[in-house]
């Protein structure tokens, strides 16, 4: 016991001296939140607007509604026409995107310090004074679904993540391809979108995050004179479909022609970051580091090295989200192994944890490489951005971000496997079987 | 995600951050090996970006994918450390260190904390040095080859670029896939590896770029620690390889409900003087995302697909002008009428005084912006010297974009922009194209 703390003395201790981010926060009289990320390294800027409105918040029948409103949003205001944002943002030498997400959808540009206050006068502007054009709503409707044939009806593998996640969730509307389902996304019109562009976008619904090469006092002052003048509106509840409790496990085989490496998953549903009973969350991120958090992890060593039975093996949590979390393990058979053989390894593997438990110096060792993850992702302005972003609309406070490290390091191996016990419990889960029409055959021999 | 593809693709001349531009110093170490340096202490950790030019031309006739294979090895055993050990390693040091080998290059990637520099740097070192290449890992990770080359072959991006440079370039280095074929790996011996490896971690074909919390001071020596006793290697053939003028349209009949298009000729080497001039005409063109020619036709005005672009592709022997496009299979012949009609649009009309300025405010502008970290500008560090580009081109960049005409462009456009040398190789199940060759 006396050599592993003195170990951990000197692994942990220079890292946990690094200075963190210096992050600030303000809220104007309309509801909207600002954080500052100060990044002076170059004098660029990223500015984010992050609204509480994802494809989780759709009308049933109306999925892909948030990620289309998303493109129209480039469609032009009252004052700025169609096509005009995007000029404007690259004459002054930015570059732009917008992204959407089960519970959220972003907006943002990179762009020279200087030109900001022009960035949150465009955005400002388009949160509540956009128009669509009748030429505009249809011509980018075919976008989204060339989109969607590109992303996923032309992919096995995305398809079958697509039935994956719709076999996850009984009720719940994670559920739903964020895209959208096909025949419903060719369906939605530019009413559809304006209605939903109301309901959610305002002041009081979005956050604003700007990282980057300024003070917080002059964002705030910028923030005041363009987001400031919007009138604050009521908000909508986010009603959403409550799961109930899982009593089956589910499994699902999918068959495509052009799946050349079969694919076995399993993902069972999981605390989020804001559901988790303290510790649960922190434990199920050591979980899937200690299983299947790279080389010298449990199942890259024992499926890809030791048995040599699989291509590739891994594990991963997903747990900044609203309502629910995912906890996910995965692995490519290889050679002769069938895809029921490699369940079967991945379950013994998960056994044996759950019998035993994980040791110190697995902790250890998963501990001080995600504490380094976290050291080299602050390099990335636009990353550290989109962690605050992300964070912060699914609901949890900038303390909560910044105590992330602390409380990875005080998880013990007890939290980690009360979290895999209260997790991996098959009624909770969706087993996936992805192959190819010839490797049935080597199943049934 | 709105991202457009042609984002990640147009990235070919590449400005580095402005606030960097006054601090690259040229570090000669004690034994004179060259680095470019940016010092950058507000994060406790070094970037390194070490470029060797050569890549899939190392690979021995016949061995097709032998650098690919070997730059996967690397990691799998050094010194007296097996697989297991050298990742428990790195993992110790809270050091990230990649390896990977393409067309032209060989490029090696490490970030490490300031706290571990130089046992991170003698770990680099091991690893470059004495790579075992045990057998069994070599087995392992040629699996993981061959499956990703089972991959391959269904996905649609990857068919139809390898059919494209497998016509444009038959008989070279550049017509065969970087991966090699299942027969040439299979046939690899681990004393052909070995031999690959010593043409590719080369002193003569290395550029160094690094970034970060260090000095040159510190540097120095750590360099000739690191790469000093590497071999000077042997120079390689660099004379050009012309591609061959296919023409027409070449469908690979696939069972999915969008056709995938690569399309593209001859284009411009990065030496040639009037790259620039062809660059800010490619942004204009279909380089540029959004506001491009072709995302507007295409996209913007008939909703015909997500993704279209057109990227500049100077290679080390060979350069192209290429552009891809994604279209539902009723609809992607009229994607491919409406691109080559731009293509002889640009070519007999060129470009207007107003889209040129408006390609000048971006190009300059976004010049600060392509850097936000230090592991992309280490990363630009070592391009700029792979290129031949000198120390103070970022001084100058701007100037050289600014001193474009919208006459130097049209005079460009109409050499380089051939709309009836355009080969397209198409993926999918596309209806109503004609098919010729």
């Amino acid at each position: 016991m006396r050599r592993f703390l003195a170990f951990l003395t000197v692994v942990l201790a220079p890292q946990s001296a690094l200075a963190e981010p210096v992050v600030t926060s303000f809220e104007l009289e309309n509801g909207m939140r600002g954080v500052v990320i100060e990044d002076h390294r170059a004098p660029v800027v990223t500015h984010m607007v992050w609204y509480q409105v994802g494809s989780a918040d759709e009308t049933p029948g109306k999925t892909g509604i948030a990620h289309y409103l998303e493109h129209l949003l480039f469609k032009g205001t009252d004052t700025i026409p169609s096509g005009r944002f995007s000029e404007i943002v690259a004459e002054n030498g930015g570059q732009e995107n917008a992204f959407t997400s089960r519970d959220y959808t972003g907006y943002f540009q990179n762009i020279a310090a200087d030109r900001l206050g022009l960035m949150m006068e465009m955005e400002a502007d388009r949160m509540r004074n956009l128009t669509i054009g009748d030429d505009d709503w249809q011509a980018e409707r075919d976008v989204v679904s060339e989109e969607r044939r590109m992303r996923t009806d032309n992919r096995p593998s995305a398809k079958f993540r697509e039935q994956f996640s719709a076999a996850l969730y009984l009720s719940h509307p994670y559920g739903k391809p964020v895209i959208g389902w096909k025949s419903e996304v060719e369906a939605l019109t530019k009413e559809d979108a304006l209605e939903f562009y109301k309901r959610f976008y305002a002041p009081g619904n979005a956050i604003l995050v700007v990282a980057g090469d300024v003070t917080p006092d002059e964002v705030e002052r910028l923030a005041r004179e363009t987001y400031g003048k919007i009138a604050a509106v009521d908000l909508p509840e986010h009603t959403r479909s409550v799961e109930p409790p899982h009593l089956a496990e589910r499994r699902i085989e999918m068959v495509d022609r052009r799946v050349a490496q079969p694919q076995f998953m399993r993902g069972y549903l999981a605390p989020s970051y804001v559901t988790a009973e303290p510790g649960e969350a922190e434990g199920l991120v050591l979980l899937a580091d200690i299983l299947g958090g790279g080389t010298t992890r449990r199942m890259q060593r024992i499926m890809t090295q030791d048995t040599d039975m699989a291509i590739y093996a891994g594990a991963y949590y997903s747990g900044m989200a609203r309502d629910h979390g995912e906890f996910v393990i995965y692995a490519g058979p290889k050679g002769d192994a069938t895809l029921a053989q490699v369940e079967g390894a991945m379950d013994w593997i998960l056994e044996d944890l759950l019998a035993h438990g994980v040791t110190e110096e697995e902790l250890a060792r998963s501990k001080k490489s995600l504490i380094a993850d976290e050291i080299y992702s602050q390099d990335s302005q636009r990353s550290l951005a989109r962690q605050y972003g992300a964070a912060l609309t699914v609901g949890l406070t900038i303390e909560d971000i910044q105590s992330w490290r602390s409380r990875v390091e005080a998880t013990t191996a007890d939290d980690v496997l009360n979290a895999a016990r209260k997790v991996l419990d098959r009624r909770n889960s969706v087993t996936g079987f992805l192959r190819g029409p010839d490797a049935g055959k080597e199943a049934t021999q | 995600m709105k991202t457009l593809l042609a984002l990640a693709l147009a990235l070919l001349i590449a400005p580095a951050a402005q606030a960097a531009e006054d601090r690259i110093q040229r570090v000669i170490s004690p034994g004179g090996i060259e680095a470019w340096l940016v010092e950058e202490p507000a994060i406790p950790m070094v970037a390194v970006e070490v470029i060797f030019s050569g890549g899939a031309r190392v690979d021995a006739e016949g061995q097709d994918g032998a650098a690919y294979l070997a730059s996967g090895l690397i990691e799998e055993g050094a010194g007296d450390m097996d697989s297991q050990g050298f990742a428990l390693r790195k993992e110790d040091l809270s050091a990230r260190i990649s390896f990977s080998s393409g067309r032209d290059e060989f490029t090696v990637g490490m970030r490490a904390l300031s706290a571990n520099l130089e046992e991170s740097f003698e770990l680099l070192h091991i690893a470059l040095t004495e790579p075992t290449f045990e057998q069994r890992q070599i087995d392992r990770v040629r699996d993981q080859v061959l499956s990703g080359m089972k991959s391959d072959l269904v996905d649609p991006n990857t068919q139809a670029a390898t059919e494209w440079f497998a016509q444009a370039f038959p008989g070279t280095s550049y017509g065969r896939p970087t991966k090699g074929t299942p027969e040439t790996i299979n046939a690899l011996t681990r004393a052909d590896l070995l031999d690959t490896y010593g043409r590719m971690a080369v002193t003569s074909r290395m550029k160094i770029g690094v970034v970060g919390d260090i000095d040159a001071a510190t540097l120095g020596p750590l360099l000739d620690a690191t790469f000093g006793d590497l071999p000077e290697g042997e120079a390689l053939d660099t004379s050009p390889i012309d591609p061959v003028t296919v023409s027409g349209v070449h469908v690979i009949e696939a069972d999915i409900p969008q056709s995938t298009a690569i399309f593209g000729h001859r284009g411009m080497m990065r030496d040639d003087p009037d790259f620039i001039p062809a660059f800010v005409m490619n942004h204009i063109f279909g380089g540029g995302g959004f506001g491009s020619r072709l995302t507007t036709e295409v996209r913007e005005k008939n909703g015909l697909a997500y993704s279209v672009y057109s990227y500049l592709a100077p290679y080390e022997r060979a350069a192209l002008y290429m552009g891809g496009v994604a279209t539902a299979n009723e609809r992607v012949a009229e994607s491919l009428d409406l691109i080559r009609a731009e293509w002889r649009r640009m070519a007999e009309q060129g470009v207007t005084e107003a889209e040129l300025e408006a390609a000048k405010k971006y190009l300059t502008g976004a010049f600060a912006l392509r850097f936000d970290s230090n592991a992309k500008i280490a990363g630009y560090l070592a391009g700029l010297q792979a290129s031949g580009l000198g120390i103070d081109y970022i001084d100058t960049r701007n100037d050289l974009v600014n001193a474009v005409t919208v006459e130097d462009i049209n005079r460009v456009a109409g050499e380089l922009l051939k709309p009836d040398e355009l080969f397209i190789v198409v993926v999918g199940d596309p209806e109503g194209l004609d098919e010729s060759n």
